[in-house]
């Protein structure tokens, strides 16, 4: 049953912004975002860390929204798809799902596109074992693994030449 | 309130005709699409064998005075890119860029009757007539041009939206053309020529989604996304298992939180509140009290199939026993598939609004007519009072062909007098959709000495009996599908029962190469006569190198293939194996694809691994577990899908016949992928494998 004294949490940080809410603090950070922020590029799809289609930055590290507490991330920067492209140009990594097509019905991306940047800002020439492995927990049910793949290295390849 | 809980098993098949009457109401079309040029695509349908035939509008297309291109069609995107390859098909024959085209998908209000997108039809029929539309449209302009400049309309030439004669340099654009006109035509598909492959200047070639860009910044609205003013958010409260009844329930907790609506009609009991936590606390504090009964488990399936089973069709040829006292060798089998869940990525999700009694619904489903139908039929009333509207959604898979979250928030949206979203949980997904039908399939064959088949006997006991007649040439053959009463509700799936059919008659083709001592591809093709079929098992055989290499240790190669809708498909498959089948891996795929002229390679490629890839699921781990009517794993950590780690390197070789229309390919390419694997797995390690799913036990931790 609900806490009858439920903490709340007033603002967050978000896509480099500060923004001001007033929710209770034991909701998931994806109900938040959803819901209050209309954020809705972060997906629900299991509720339970399992299908990674919620995944947002938190601090640059990729997080399950739909099971992350709101009060959790209170003093911390969020990344969400929304957040990505700069000035009507697509980042990299978005670019390079664009040019490869890996999506079908597209509801994994928006996951798979934070996972696939955090990997990507802590190492910029990941091996196909590694963008696997540290994929491996987000779901395309459509079956476009092999060519996220693909997305990936490429876009690892233009953010080195972007820096 | 109505729900209905019984589904054909393969509801497709059972096509109605349909319930829209049109009538051409010109002035109606131009108020709402402008003035300019418009023209409604035709097609001959038989509704129904002692009918006359009737024609019924497809599609339509309308030029307007500004030069804009729109095109409306009752089928919507659930993945599988058809809204790009429609727009590829107009594109091309009004000689147009791509971007310059609109196309208005499964709108009820807007666009015409469509019975639904599956069975791999989009691209069979739906394109012929977008097609079809547009070219009338270009010759339509073409006659406008000579007209408005007095000249031949054989030096005429439609190009990047102008008519204009080459000699003169003289032209006009589409919207002067279109200008001060309500020109309306009708096109037949059955009638005039389209553009063919050899001059295919945008269909035929890679082109990315057309609005890709939506989907890489999250800003599109899939049905869970929307929003409106004042919106409620739904939640239901559901029975423990199958089969309950609502005794009693007090609503007084719930009904005092703020802002809250509680509906209870019949066995429906649910809370509309302002925010989904607000939702989810109504939900908890109902006190529900439900009456139960004993309902079936996954121990007795099978057998409460055979059990429960009919003969339903039959399909014999020559005399099985004559077929049987010809051969040398006989062999028999039994094979089962389990039930598995869709499991597209977005449960099913609704938002339901009534205004002046007129109910509109946004709801991802493959048919946004039948849902309409469903609404009317659930609250009483005209089909004309109830729009449906299908942003691109998704994923089905053949898994969102009803409306459960469509009824579920229009009721309590009637209830509430606000708009309500209804999403529903992944556990409500996996327990309250449907499945993919489990069967039994029982299979005899007799072969001569030389490899020749001359008995084939075939029963496929409740999966359905999509791909069930063979392949080979038999002479003689009995072929019976038995409809059963399945303890689970069930329905369509990507590609039906063509995987499990396809899967017993695979493997059994396999065992008796292995009990022969012959070459299981060279066996085959000794049986098989289909030039198309011939064609896809020698270009993957070739590209597997299939008898130029022999697998090491613990590896194996095994094959799969048959045709369905107008596709035609051999996959080849190299697994690893322990003998006790703790480590097994797909390691390489080679699938040959042909589906007739190929209209966008990059998708159809797209497709084809898709259903590899989704394939390894139905093949190796996925599989409801169920008992008393209880789901006993309604989540991703208890039911496992092909994740990163499980995709094998995969080639496809696809086979373009520009000389044959385009057919389907959303489906068939599942295929061959399961008894691939099946009959690879017994070269590796000696087990033979026949049930779906292989390895059931492998549940991730």
């Amino acid at each position: 049953m609900a806490d009858p004294r439920p903490e709340r949490v007033r603002s967050l940080h978000i896509n480099g912004r500060a923004v001001t809410i007033d929710v209770r603090g034991d909701r998931t950070l994806l109900s938040v975002l959803r819901e209050d922020l209309d954020l809705t590029g972060a997906k629900y799809g299991c509720g339970e860390g399992q299908c990674g289609a919620c995944t947002v930055l938190v601090d640059g590290a990729p997080v399950r929204s739909c099971v992350m507490p709101v009060r959790a991330v209170r003093n911390k920067r969020i990344t969400t798809i929304e957040g990505l492209e700069q000035d009507g140009k697509l980042h990299p990594v978005q670019q390079a799902f664009l040019d490869y097509g890996a999506f079908q019905c597209a509801f994994c991306t928006s996951g798979m596109i934070m996972a696939a940047t955090a990997l990507l800002n802590k190492k910029p020439n990941p091996s196909e074992s590694e963008i696997r492995a540290s994929l491996d927990g987000n779901l395309c049910r459509c079956g476009t693994y092999p060519r996220i793949i693909a997305a990936v290295k490429a876009a690892g390849k233009a953010l080195r030449h972007e820096s | 309130m109505r729900a209905n809980h019984s589904i054909e098993p393969e509801r497709y098949e059972l096509l109605a005709g349909p319930s829209y009457s049109f009538e051409l109401d010109r002035r109606e079309f131009f108020q709402f699409l402008g003035a300019g040029i418009l023209v409604l695509s035709l097609t001959e349908i038989s509704a129904d064998a002692q009918q006359a035939k009737a024609e019924e509008v497809g599609a339509w297309l309308h030029i307007g005075e500004d030069g804009s291109i729109r095109a409306f069609t009752g089928k919507a995107e659930v993945g599988q890119n058809t809204r790009t390859a429609l727009v590829q098909g107009i594109a091309e024959e009004l000689r147009v860029a791509p971007e310059s085209v609109t196309l208005l998908m499964a709108d009820t209000d807007h666009v015409p009757f469509d019975a639904g997108t599956f069975g791999s039809r989009s691209m069979p029929d739906m394109l012929p007539k977008v097609r079809r539309a547009a070219a009338t449209a270009r010759e339509i302009l073409i006659d406008r041009a000579a007209e408005l400049l007095k000249v031949d309309r054989a030096n005429l030439v439609a190009a990047d939206g102008r008519v204009g004669e080459a000699t003169s340099g003289r032209s006009l654009t589409y919207g002067e053309l279109a200008k001060d006109q309500t020109l309306l035509r009708t096109a037949r598909t059955d009638q005039g020529a389209l553009t063919p492959a050899s001059d295919w200047k945008v269909m035929g070639r890679v082109l990315p989604k057309v609005n890709g860009r939506d989907f890489v910044t999250g800003r599109h609205r899939y049905a869970s996304d929307m929003k409106l003013e004042g919106m409620l958010h739904g939640k239901v409260v559901r029975p423990p298992c199958f089969g309950a009844t609502l005794v009693k329930a007090d609503t007084s907790a719930a009904e005092r939180l703020p802002g809250v609506t509680v509906v209870r009609e019949g066995n429906f009991l649910a809370v509309a509140a302002p925010d989904s936590a607000t939702a989810a606390e109504a939900a908890a504090a109902l006190k529900a009290e439900w009456n139960t009964t004993e309902q079936p488990s996954e121990h007795e399936l099978f057998k409460l199939l055979k059990e429960r089973a009919e003969a339903r069709t039959n399909s014999t040829k020559g005399s099985i026993e004559e077929g049987f006292a010809a051969a040398d060798h006989k062999f028999s089998a039994t094979y089962t598939v389990a039930y598995i869940a869709h499991a597209p990525l977005e449960p099913r999700a609704a938002l339901a609004s009534w205004e002046n009694g007129k109910l509109t619904v946004w709801t991802g489903t493959q048919r946004p007519f039948g849902v309409r139908r469903e609404l009317a039929e659930a609250f009483h009333i005209p089909e004309s009072r109830v729009r449906v509207i299908v942003p691109d959604t998704a994923s089905g898979y053949g898994g969102k062909h009803t409306g459960e979250a469509a009824l579920e928030a229009a009721r309590l949206a009637k209830e509430a007098g606000k708009p309500v979203k209804l999403v529903w949980t992944r556990e409500e997904e996996f327990t309250w959709a449907y499945f993919r039908p489990a069967g039994v399939i029982e299979v005899a064959s007799g072969v001569k000495k030389d490899g020749t088949l001359t008995a084939w006997e075939f029963h496929n006991y409740n999966s359905g009996a999509s791909g069930i007649a063979t392949l080979y040439e038999a002479p003689h053959q009995r072929v019976h599908y038995h409809r059963s009463q399945s303890p689970l509700r069930q329905g369509s799936y990507r590609a039906l029962a063509a995987t499990a059919n396809h899967f017993a008659r695979e493997v059994h083709m396999d065992e008796i190469a292995h009990a022969l001592g012959k070459d299981p591809l060279e066996f085959r093709l000794q049986n098989l006569t289909n030039p198309r079929l011939r064609t896809v098992f020698e270009r993957a055989a070739e590209a597997f190198h299939w008898g130029k290499r022999k697998p090491g240790a613990g590896r194996g190669f095994g094959m799969g293939g048959g045709y369905e809708k107008g596709g035609y498909v051999a996959t080849f498959a190299e697994v690893s194996a322990d003998s006790g089948l703790k480590q097994v891996r797909v390691e390489r795929v080679v699938i040959a694809f042909e589906c007739g002229a190929v209209v966008n390679p990059d998708m159809l490629r797209n497709q084809v691994e898709g259903a590899v890839i989704q394939g390894l699921g139905g093949a190796l781990t996925e599989a409801i577990h169920f008992e008393n009517g209880k789901i006993l794993n309604p989540r991703f950590s208890r039911y496992r899908v092909p994740r990163f780690r499980d995709v094998p390197v995969i080639e496809s070789v696809l086979v373009n016949r520009p000389d044959l229309p385009p057919a389907g390919a959303g489906e068939t390419p599942i295929v061959g992928i399961a008894p691939a694997i099946s009959n690879a797995i017994f070269q590796a390690v000696g087990v033979r494998l026949r049930s779906l799913p292989m390895l059931p036990e492998s549940i991730q931790s």
